[in-house]
């Protein structure tokens, strides 16, 4: 803006004084470019408007009290650093509030202050500044363009063609360099969609046994007697991999007990031990944990889309977007009572892919009890 | 020794509650000894507090019968309280979810109706508990948050719990309007028998596959997260960057905006 140095606090002074920079009262001419042609259907452009006296005292009590406020808050910002020490908790909330506060406080002082004395203070005038070409002169231009001729001859790099060859060798691999670690984004090609289509439930343990089922949090396995309150649930990890989180992105589980005379057709109860059923903890629409457990109704909410599933029939879709039920796992007893995984899911968990076909079809067709 | 004198006016009332809790011991024993003993129903004839199974069944009969059958056998506006035991009754009544004000799945917590204090749930719940046994009330030992271990109650809350409660216990939304609620103001005891009844819509975690002793981790981490204080001031409900979100664009743009307008705005110009 402009250097605002008259005094405002002359007496009874219509006109202020004028001001470097600023045109005179008198004309209309604009700082800045030329004086634009009068034209009769061009609304005429207002010269310098100054504030009445009675408006710029008052804006100028305004803005010397956000001055003052912000004043305030930089030496309470000083006194707060000083007086509240970080250390617990509390102490360092209380310390950031003073701190936070009396900054904000300083600083939004200030832009108020600032702002209150333009718009009160100051007088008012339409600049228009005119576009002028972007590109140098041409004797800049000329010279810039030599200098670079002359570097590019005395570099050689124009006579040398081993050595820009080289130069360019140099630079190609570096540029090829993200490209070829942008292709690890993508699926691997190796065991692509094998990766997807399998969980770790179908791997037996180093002794040839199948896996057991362990509680998600206590790693204990679990004895199927134990597990005897209708209206249970539990999380469940497979043994071995209980932190592995690749493998627990896709083998996670719920398992739940019912009283077997509640299971539906839906639910294959060759799978099931004791009316102790398993499912994919991993939602069928995109991947979420679907875990929220109603005992009364049976209904496995998804938290992310409100997908619901009927757990009591198969985890059959009774709601949301999720457009197959979650693939329940084969469980069973080991001789001392553990449950365990007796195979792999029949059908790949968690969202859609490609390459998955339809799966439970397949199932289906390969005489899968329904 | 806890002797009741409460609501004995007539003279006779005092032999036929004996007769009635004599008859009640010789029922529950029988029915302890013959099917799987309940060692709880046990417990409450050997303390001494059988009349506290007579006392209850009045208490059941004024306030809980009228849904809950007069034999507590469940009608069609309640189910049947056979089995549920003492833990039940007392998460139920303690909480002020029973008596229930308006029917539906949702017991929301409410300040308990006037006639409830310790002694009438634990008659109430003794009732209850001599009708077929249940989940027992646990011991202040097993529900001493003091004694717990955070960490790994956390990682057992966080394994379990949190999908309906919130990782902080904020409670959170489930399915046809029904809601886990937060755990902000549920006692130690309240929690415990929460994981073992399965009140409501909560499923059970019975002592067999989470323990007692994990049981007490997992209050310990509950209460230890309800005492911590939020950093930033404000804990918006703590369900996380939803509603700080809100709160920072509706708040601070609008703030922005407003300042934005203030400083460009044109004013009307002197004459």
């Amino acid at each position: 803006m402009t250097d605002n140095n008259h005094d405002i606090e002359q007496p009874e002074e219509r006109a202020p004084k004028r001001v470097i920079g600023t045109p005179s009262p008198a004309t209309s001419t604009s700082i800045l470019g030329h004086e634009e042609p009068r034209k009769a259907d061009v609304v005429q452009v207002p010269g310098v408007t100054p504030q009445d006296e009675a408006t710029a005292r008052k804006g100028e009590r305004y803005a010397a009290l956000c001055f003052l406020v912000a004043f305030l808050g930089g030496i309470g910002f000083v006194v707060s650093y000083v007086v509240f020490q970080v250390g617990d908790i509390e102490k360092t909330q209380v310390s950031n509030l003073a701190l936070g506060g009396t900054l904000t406080l300083a600083l939004l002082g200030l832009a108020a202050g600032l702002t209150t004395w333009v718009r009160l203070v100051m007088p008012k005038y339409n600049l228009v500044q005119e576009r002028h070409p972007m590109a140098s002169d041409t004797q800049t231009r000329s010279y810039v363009a030599e200098t670079f001729l002359q570097g590019a001859n005395e570099s050689g790099i124009a006579k040398r063609p081993l050595l820009r060859r080289t130069l360019l060798a140099a630079a190609a691999p570096l540029g090829l360099a993200p490209l070829v670690l942008l292709r690890d984004l993508g699926p691997s090609h190796t065991n692509f969609p094998a990766k997807l289509r399998h969980t770790v439930w179908g791997e037996k343990t180093k002794d040839g046994k199948p896996r057991k089922l362990i509680v998600e949090g206590s790693g204990s396995p679990i004895r199927a007697a134990d597990f005897n309150s209708p209206g249970g649930i539990l999380s469940v990890v497979p043994e071995g991999y209980e932190h592995d989180l690749n493998a627990l992105a896709k083998a996670t589980l719920i398992l739940i007990k019912f009283r077997p005379e509640e299971l539906k057709s839906g639910t294959n109860l060759n799978w099931t031990h004791d009316g102790i059923v398993a499912y994919s903890k991993i939602c069928t629409h995109v991947g979420c944990p679907a875990a929220l457990y109603e005992q009364t109704t049976h209904h496995i909410l998804c938290p992310c889309h409100q997908s619901t599933f009927d757990a009591a029939d198969g985890a059959k879709v009774i709601f949301g977007p999720a457009a197959r039920p979650l693939p329940q796992l084969p469980i069973a007893v080991d001789s001392e009572g553990y449950l365990i995984a007796t195979a792999d899911f029949p059908v790949p968990v968690g969202p859609s892919f490609w390459e998955r076909g339809d799966a439970e079809a397949e199932v289906r067709e390969n005489g899968a009890q329904q | 020794m806890n002797r009741i004198t409460a609501g004995r006016r007539h003279p006779l009332a005092r032999y036929a509650v004996l007769l009635l809790a004599l008859g009640l011991i010789g029922g529950v024993y029988t029915v302890a000894l013959s099917i799987s003993p309940s060692r709880q129903a046990d417990a409450a004839i050997a303390s001494g507090r059988a009349d506290d199974v007579a006392e209850g069944k009045k208490l059941f009969e004024q306030s809980c019968s009228s849904c809950h059958g007069l034999n507590a056998e469940g009608t069609a506006q309640g189910p049947t309280l056979v089995g549920v035991g003492a833990a039940s009754v007392d998460f139920q009544v303690s909480s002020g979810r029973m008596p229930l004000a308006n029917p539906g799945a949702q017991a929301p917590r409410k300040p308990p109706a006037p006639w409830v204090n310790e002694d009438t749930v634990r008659q109430l719940a003794a009732y209850v508990q001599s009708l077929g046994g249940g989940p027992a009330i646990p011991t202040d030992e097993q529900v001493d948050a003091a004694k717990g271990d955070k960490s790994k109650g956390g990682e057992l809350f966080r394994a379990n719990c949190i999908q309906c409660h919130n990782f902080v216990g904020s409670g959170g939304a489930l399915t046809q309007g029904k809601y886990a609620p937060p755990l902000h103001d549920a006692t130690e005891r309240q929690i415990y028998e929460a994981m073992i009844t399965g009140p409501q819509a909560m499923p059970v975690f019975n002592d067999s596959i989470i323990t007692p002793e994990q049981k007490r981790d997992m209050i310990a981490y509950i209460v230890g997260v309800r005492e911590e204080p939020n950093p930033g001031g404000a804990g918006l409900g703590r369900i996380g960057p939803v509603t700080e979100g809100l709160v920072a664009w509706v708040v601070g743009l609008s703030l922005l905006s407003l300042a934005a307008i203030w400083i460009t705005a044109k004013r009307r110009q002197a004459k």
